[in-house]
C-alpha cells in the first residue's frame, strides 16, 4: 500500500470515496439492526423475554406470545432439513464422484438453478399442485398406517407444518448441493487414492475419508440453508395455513415468524401491535445472524484444515 | 559524490583502465540506497551510476536482490505492501525520493518492462502503445499516431504489426508482446528504461531479437537491464554491476568485468562456481 | 477371512453399487425438482399468456380477463430504482475492498455486507417501512426501490471484488510503470479489463431481486392502477402473483400462473445467459 504521503489529490479523493461507500455498507447494516429494535421498543418493555414462550396470539385482546410462530419457523425447517440434507448431500456425492465432470456441472448449473427461483414461485406450484397432492395422497396414506401416533394425526387439510417443510426442502436443497460438491471436489486426490490404496470400495472411501474431510464445509452448508429455510416468507405463508397454534401434528395447519409479519403487518393497527411484529423481525434478525454466523465459521474451517 | 555538485548534469571520467576517454554523462545514479521488504533487508547500500547512451546490466544470483533494486530507480517498489526505502537516486540532479517528488512524475521519466509480458488486455495493439499517452492527457490523434509509429519501430515491431494495430495486444506471441511493452513504455519518451529480465519468459530466438534491440535501443535511451543469464549481460551491455546479498560488488565496463574482475567473488559468479 | 456363505467381498461390492445408485437417486429427484417446476409454469401459464397480459390493467375484482400490465412497469420502475442504489453502493465498496482493503476495515466491511446478505427478505421490508413508509405515511415505489436496494448491496460487493481480483497484478504494475496515478490505474485499465465479469455480475444481481415479494408487501404494497411517480404505491409482477394465487377466482389463478411464467421466463433468460457467458460463477449464496 502506497503510502498516503505519496499521493496525489485525484488518488486521494477516490480513496475517500471508496472508503466512504465501504462504510456506508457497515453503516447500513449498523442502523438496521438499530431500527429494529428501537422500532420494538415498547414490545420489549411491555412483554420482556417471556414473549418468546407465551403461547397466546391475539391481537384483538393484545395478547401477544410468539412461541406459535417461534414453533412454527423450527418445525418447518427441521422437516425441510430433515428431507433436504439427505437428498442434498446424495446428491453432491454423486455429482462429485460418480459424474463426468461436464455431467456434473451441467447438472450443478441446473441444481443452482433451482436456488434462481423466486419464493413465491415455489409457493405457486405449493398451492396448486403440493397442496392438493399432500391432501389427496400422502396425508390419506399416512394417516391410514401411522394416523394413531401424535405426529401425523389429523384430518387432512393439505396445508401444514409438512408441506411448509417439503416445500423448503425443495428451496434449501440447492444450497447443501452445491456447497457440499465444491468442497467435495477440493478434497486432495491423495486422500481419495489413500484409502483406495487399502483396498476400499469406491463408496467406503466416500464415507470413510472423503466426507469426514469435507464435514465442516458440509456441515457449513446446512447451517446456510437453515438460515435459508427459518427467513423464507412467501412460500411458507401459502401453504402452511397461517393459524398461530401449536399442535403436535405435522398436518396441522401452523404460523411461522415470516409468515406472520407478511401478513399481518399491513393489518397492525395500533403501535404495541406493529412493535410487537417487528420485534418478532428482530428475533428472526437475530437468529439467521447467528446461523449464518456459524455456517460461516464451519465454511472456513474447510479453507484452513486444522 | 554529494548534492551540490550533483545540481546540474555533469560529466564523469570513467576510471577503468583501457577504456576510451569519452566523457560519461550519468542519467541515474544509486545514492546510499536501501530498500526493505518488511524486516528483510534486500537491498543494502548501493552507490552506483548509469550512464547515458548506454546499457547497463545488474547481474547476480537469485534472490541477489537486483529486481528489487532495480525496481527502486523507478520508485515502483514502494507498491508493494511493506516496502520501505531509504537513500537517494538522481535523476539529472534531483533525487526522485524527494520530499515532494511525486513518484508517478517519476515513472514518467523512468519506464519499465516487467519479466512477464503484462500487454493490458482489453485493449488492441494501437491503444496499449497509446495508452501511456492518452492516460496522461494527450488526446490529439495525429500526435498519437505518431507516437505509435515511432514506438513500435524503435521497438522493431511495426512491420510485423502496422496492418494489424486493432488487434487485441494479447494476440501477439509471446516475443512480440514483450516488444509491445517496450514500445509502451518507450511512447512515453522516458529518460532512462529500465528491464526487469525481459528475456526470462521467451524463447531463444525472440531473446535474440530483444538484445539486438537493446543494442539499438542505446542510441536514444538509456538502458538499465536485470539479467540472470551473464551471456546476455555479456552481449548486449557495456557497464555491469554485480549484486550479491543485496549489496554491489563490483562495477565496471562489461568486458573487464567479464575477462579480469576485481572481486573473487565476481570472478566465482561469472565462471560459474555458483549463481 | 471369508464369512459365513456371501464371501465379505461381495457384500461390499453390492453395498458400493446400492449407495452409489441411491445418490443417482438423489440426483434425480433433485434436478427432477427443477424440470417439474419449469414443466408445471409453463403447462399452466403458457394458455393464459397473451398479448392482453401485457397491455391491459387488472380488470375490477370479480371480472375475468384484463392483464399485469402495470404490475410489469411496477416491477421495472422499483429495479431501476433498486439498480440506482445498490450497484454505486455496492460497486464502489467493491472496489475498496479490492483495491485498497487488505486490512481490518475490509475485513470488517465484507462481513457487514456477508451480514447483510443472510438478512431475510422480509425484514428488510421492515426496515424500509420504518425508514421510509412510516416517516412519509405512506407506501411508495420508493420504499419498494429501496428496500430491494439494500438487498443488491452485498452480491454488488462481493461480485466487484471477486472480478476485480481477478485481474493479475501485472497489469496494474504495468499501468504504474507509465506513471499513470492510481484512481487512472483502477478506472481505465483495471476496471474494464474486468467489465465482463462486473456486468454479469449486476445482472445476476438485478435478477436476484426481480422476483422478491417480501419485502414489497408493505414498502411498495400494490395497485390495481398505474402507479404515478415514484411516492405512488405500485403494483409489480411478485406482489400480484402472490395476490391472485391466494385469491378466490379462478380467472385470477390463470393470470398468475401467466404471471409466473413471464417472471421465470426473463430470470432463466439471465441466469442461463450469464453462465454461458461466464462459466464457473456460484450463484448460490
Amino acid at each position: 500500500m502506497r503510502r498516503s504521503s505519496s499521493l496525489n489529490w485525484g488518488d486521494l479523493l477516490f480513496r475517500r470515496v471508496t472508503l466512504g461507500f465501504a462504510l456506508a455498507v457497515v453503516g447500513i447494516v449498523l442502523v438496521l439492526a438499530g431500527s429494529l429494535v428501537w422500532n420494538s421498543r415498547l414490545a420489549m418493555k411491555e412483554f420482556g423475554w417471556a414473549f418468546l414462550w407465551g403461547r397466546t396470539w391475539d391481537p384483538v385482546a393484545v395478547k401477544f406470545g410468539a412461541l406459535p410462530f417461534i414453533y412454527g419457523t423450527l418445525v418447518t425447517s427441521a422437516v425441510g432439513l430433515l428431507i433436504a440434507v439427505p437428498l442434498g448431500i446424495g446428491t453432491a456425492i454423486f455429482l462429485a464422484e460418480l459424474a463426468s465432470p461436464r455431467i456434473s456441472e451441467f447438472l450443478s448449473f441446473l441444481v443452482e438453478l433451482l436456488a434462481a427461483i423466486p419464493s413465491v414461485i415455489y409457493g405457486l406450484i405449493g398451492v396448486f399442485v403440493v397442496v392438493p397432492w399432500v391432501r389427496t395422497v400422502v396425508s390419506p396414506s399416512v394417516s391410514a398406517v401411522l394416523g394413531w401416533f401424535p405426529l401425523f394425526e389429523g384430518t387432512p387439510y393439505g396445508v401444514g407444518l409438512f408441506t411448509a417443510g417439503l416445500i423448503l426442502a425443495a428451496m434449501i436443497v440447492p444450497f447443501i448441493t452445491v456447497v457440499s460438491r465444491e468442497v467435495l471436489l477440493t478434497v486432495p486426490r491423495s486422500q481419495r487414492e489413500a484409502a483406495l490404496a487399502v483396498g476400499a470400495t469406491h463408496w467406503e472411501s466416500v464415507w470413510t475419508v472423503l466426507l469426514p474431510y469435507a464435514r465442516s464445509g458440509i456441515i457449513g452448508s446446512i447451517f446456510l440453508a437453515l438460515a435459508r429455510a427459518l427467513g423464507e416468507t412467501m412460500a411458507v405463508t401459502m401453504v402452511i395455513g397461517n393459524v398461530p397454534e401449536i399442535s403436535a401434528s405435522l398436518f396441522k395447519p401452523g404460523y411461522t415468524m415470516a409468515a406472520v409479519l407478511a401478513n399481518e403487518f399491513t393489518e397492525a393497527t395500533y403501535d404495541l401491535y406493529i412493535h410487537t411484529l417487528i420485534e418478532i423481525g428482530l428475533v428472526l434478525f437475530a437468529v439467521t445472524f447467528i446461523v449464518n454466523g456459524i455456517a460461516r465459521l464451519m465454511l472456513s474451517r474447510m479453507e484452513h484444515p486444522a | 559524490m554529494n548534492a551540490p555538485t550533483m545540481l546540474k548534469r555533469f560529466v564523469v571520467e570513467d576510471k577503468s583502465e583501457g577504456s576510451e576517454e569519452t566523457p560519461q554523462v550519468v542519467a541515474l545514479m544509486a545514492d546510499k540506497l536501501n530498500a526493505w521488504f518488511g524486516s528483510n533487508h534486500a537491498v543494502k547500500n548501493i552507490t552506483l551510476q548509469i550512464y547515458r547512451h548506454k546499457a547497463t546490466a545488474i547481474i547476480g544470483p537469485s534472490g541477489c536482490g537486483k529486481s528489487t533494486f532495480i525496481r527502486c530507480l523507478n520508485r515502483m517498489h514502494e507498491v508493494v505492501p511493506s516496502a520501505r526505502v531509504e537513500g537517494k537516486v538522481w535523476l539529472e540532479g534531483w533525487n526522485i525520493y524527494g520530499e515532494k517528488v511525486d513518484p508517478v512524475d517519476v515513472r514518467r521519466r523512468i519506464g519499465m518492462v516487467f519479466q512477464k509480458p503484462n500487454p493490458f488486455p482489453t485493449m488492441t495493439i494501437y491503444d496499449n502503445v497509446a495508452a501511456g499517452l492518452r492516460l496522461n492527457g494527450v488526446r490529439d490523434r495525429a500526435v498519437l499516431d505518431a507516437a505509435v509509429e515511432e514506438s513500435l519501430k524503435l521497438a522493431a515491431l511495426w512491420n510485423e504489426v502496422k496492418d494489424h494495430l486493432r488487434e487485441p495486444g494479447t494476440s501477439l506471441s509471446g516475443g512480440q508482446q514483450q516488444r509491445l511493452c517496450i514500445a509502451r513504455a518507450l511512447a512515453v519518451k522516458p529518460d532512462v528504461l529500465l528491464m526487469d529480465e525481459p528475456c526470462s519468459a521467451l524463447d531463444p530466438i525472440a531473446t535474440g531479437k530483444i538484445e539486438e534491440l537493446i543494442y539499438q535501443l542505446k542510441e536514444k535511451y538509456t538502458v538499465v537491464i536485470v539479467t540472470h543469464n551473464m551471456q546476455q549481460a555479456a552481449r548486449a551491455s557495456d557497464y555491469t554491476g554485480f549484486l550479491l546479498m543485496g549489496e554491489l560488488v563490483e562495477f565496471g565496463q562489461t568486458s573487464k568485468i567479464f575477462t579480469n574482475p576485481t572481486d573473487s567473488r565476481t570472478e566465482s559468479y561469472i565462471t560459474g562456481r555458483f549463481g | 477371512m471369508s464369512g459365513r456363505g456371501i464371501p465379505y467381498s461381495t457384500v461390499r461390492r453390492c453395498f458400493n453399487a446400492a449407495a452409489f445408485t441411491l445418490t443417482g437417486v438423489f440426483a434425480a429427484v433433485t434436478v427432477s425438482t427443477l424440470f417439474f417446476i419449469l414443466g408445471f409454469i409453463t403447462w399452466h401459464g403458457i394458455s393464459a399468456v397473451n398479448v392482453d397480459f401485457f397491455i391491459h390493467l387488472p380488470k375490477p375484482v370479480g371480472e375475468p380477463g384484463g392483464g399485469m400490465a402495470n404490475a410489469i412497469v411496477g416491477t421495472g420502475k422499483l429495479l431501476l430504482l433498486a439498480s440506482a442504489i445498490g450497484v454505486p453502493i455496492g460497486f464502489f465498496a467493491g472496489v475498496y475492498l479490492s483495491e485498497f482493503g487488505h486490512n481490518k476495515l475490509g475485513f470488517w466491511v465484507r462481513y457487514a455486507a456477508d451480514l447483510l446478505n443472510g438478512v431475510p427478505s422480509i425484514v428488510m421490508g421492515i426496515f424500509a417501512y420504518t425508514l421510509i413508509v412510516l416517516p412519509m405515511k405512506q407506501f411508495s415505489t420508493f420504499a419498494g426501490g429501496v428496500a430491494l436496494g439494500i438487498m443488491m448491496i452485498p452480491i454488488a460487493v462481493r461480485s466487484t471484488e471477486e472480478f476485480l481480483k481477478l485481474v493479475p497484478n501485472s497489469v496494474r504494475e504495468a499501468a504504474y510503470a507509465l506513471g499513470v496515478h492510481e484512481w487512472k490505474t483502477i478506472v481505465f485499465v483495471v476496471i474494464p479489463a474486468a467489465i465482463r465479469g462486473l456486468l454479469t455480475g449486476i445482472l445476476l444481481d438485478i435478477a436476484r431481486v426481480a422476483g422478491e415479494t417480501a419485502p414489497l408487501l408493505f414498502t411498495a404494497f400494490n395497485n390495481r392502477v398505474w402507479s404515478h411517480g415514484w411516492m405512488e404505491p405500485t403494483s409489480s409482477l411478485p406482489v400480484m402473483i402472490f395476490t391472485y394465487a391466494i385469491a378466490p377466482y379462478d380467472d385470477w389463478h390463470r393470470q398468475a400462473w401467466a404471471g409466473a411464467l413471464v417472471l421465470m421466463f426473463l430470470l432463466l433468460l439471465v441466469n442461463g445467459g450469464t453462465r454461458l457467458l461466464l462459466p464457473r460463477r456460484r450463484v448460490v449464496t
